[in-house]
């Protein structure tokens, strides 16, 4: 089993068990970036975390945008490590930047 | 995620079978591939993905897609219930990998040593014949018989498994490469094999042998340098 699959799997008994879950999956990575694109971070309504989308640098403003995608129901795709002035902007001491796609289980 | 597209992700993993799974990032649309009509260049990514087991990105009119492949678990085949293997199984279990340990040997290959774990009692040639290793598995031979540890080997080389290594020393190894030639097997085929196994930690302990080991198998999968050896001299 891959790890991302276990993060799944976490999911699904979180959701199964009556908490509404969001999942973060990496999907583009640029520079040195410590997650490759599949990695995935399963976030529950009450904040427990599962897997990872970064060495942790950003799971803090992911899970804040998973917490909205949970509430509105509505994907989001974010980009970190990029220069602009959207309010979940943190930055990665790597210096990598990457792209994370947040959507909720339904 | 819908809950029809994560039953269907679960159940391919439990069927170990691979799936695709694709997502339209404007808007979170999913598709599992195989399994759904999609337009070429998708399933042509999809196919291309789970072969390379890496994720890739595409946009197709206009719209940008996250291609992310779940192919079953790497497998590692452990030959010999050895104090190795113990300490071998429970780690390349934590780093992903699917274990089947193989020894006729039923005092040693016991579920008291190995709780959980597919045990293969057969002899050990039938049994990694059986197993049938291929590109995504990795063949670790550590009863140090060449009884035992040979027909195994044997076995693996004919298969396009991605590693393959055996425990003994270079004096050890050396009288393998002899019987293995004698038996007909090609120079460049022995080579296929990783003897003395693992990478050089200097590791002494069960434990740390069995790191060195699962290092090795995990390098020569990412192709790293570290996995290469220079040919042992004739």
């Amino acid at each position: 089993m891959s790890d991302s699959e276990d993060v799944l799997a976490t999911a699904a008994a979180w959701r199964a068990a009556g908490e509404p879950v969001a999942i973060a999956t990496v999907v583009e990575t640029w520079g040195s970036s410590p997650r490759p694109a599949g990695s995935r971070l399963a976030v529950s309504a009450s904040g427990r975390l599962a897997g990872s989308v970064s060495g942790g640098c950003i799971e803090g403003a992911v899970a804040d945008a998973a917490k909205q995608t949970m509430t509105t129901g509505t994907p989001q795709l974010l980009d970190f490590g990029i220069s602009d002035e959207r309010a979940w902007e943190v930055g990665l001491a790597c210096g990598g930047k990457l792209k994370v796609f947040v959507e909720k289980l339904s | 995620m819908t809950p029809e597209v994560l039953a269907a992700l679960e159940a391919a993993k439990s069927a170990k079978r691979p799936v695709a799974l694709l997502t339209r990032l404007s808007d979170g649309t999913q598709h599992l591939w195989p399994g759904s009509d999609l337009p070429a260049p998708l399933a042509e990514a999809a196919a291309k993905a789970l072969e390379e087991d890496a994720a890739a990105n595409l946009t197709q009119d206009g719209e940008a897609w996250f291609i992310h492949p779940h192919n079953p678990p790497l497998r590692l085949i452990v030959v010999g219930a050895v104090h190795i293997a113990q300490a071998l199984v429970p780690m390349a279990l934590a780093a992903g990998y699917a274990v089947t340990v193989v020894d006729p040997r039923r005092a040693w290959a016991t579920a008291e040593r190995f709780p959980g774990i597919t045990l293969i009692h057969e002899w050990t040639d039938d049994a990694v014949a059986a197993l049938a290793p291929d590109a995504r598995s990795a063949v670790v031979t550590l009863t140090h018989d060449p009884k035992l540890d040979d027909p195994a080997l044997e076995a693996a080389l004919t298969s396009d498994c991605f590693y393959i290594g055996a425990l003994g020393s270079r004096r050890t190894h050396a009288k393998r490469v002899a019987r293995l030639t004698e038996a007909g097997h090609s120079a460049e085929a022995i080579a296929r094999i990783h003897a003395p196994v693992g990478l050089n930690i200097e590791a002494v302990t069960a434990p740390e042998i069995a790191l060195s080991i699962l290092a090795e198998v995990v390098a020569t999968r990412r192709g790293a340098a570290l996995a290469q050896r220079p040919a042992l001299a004739a």
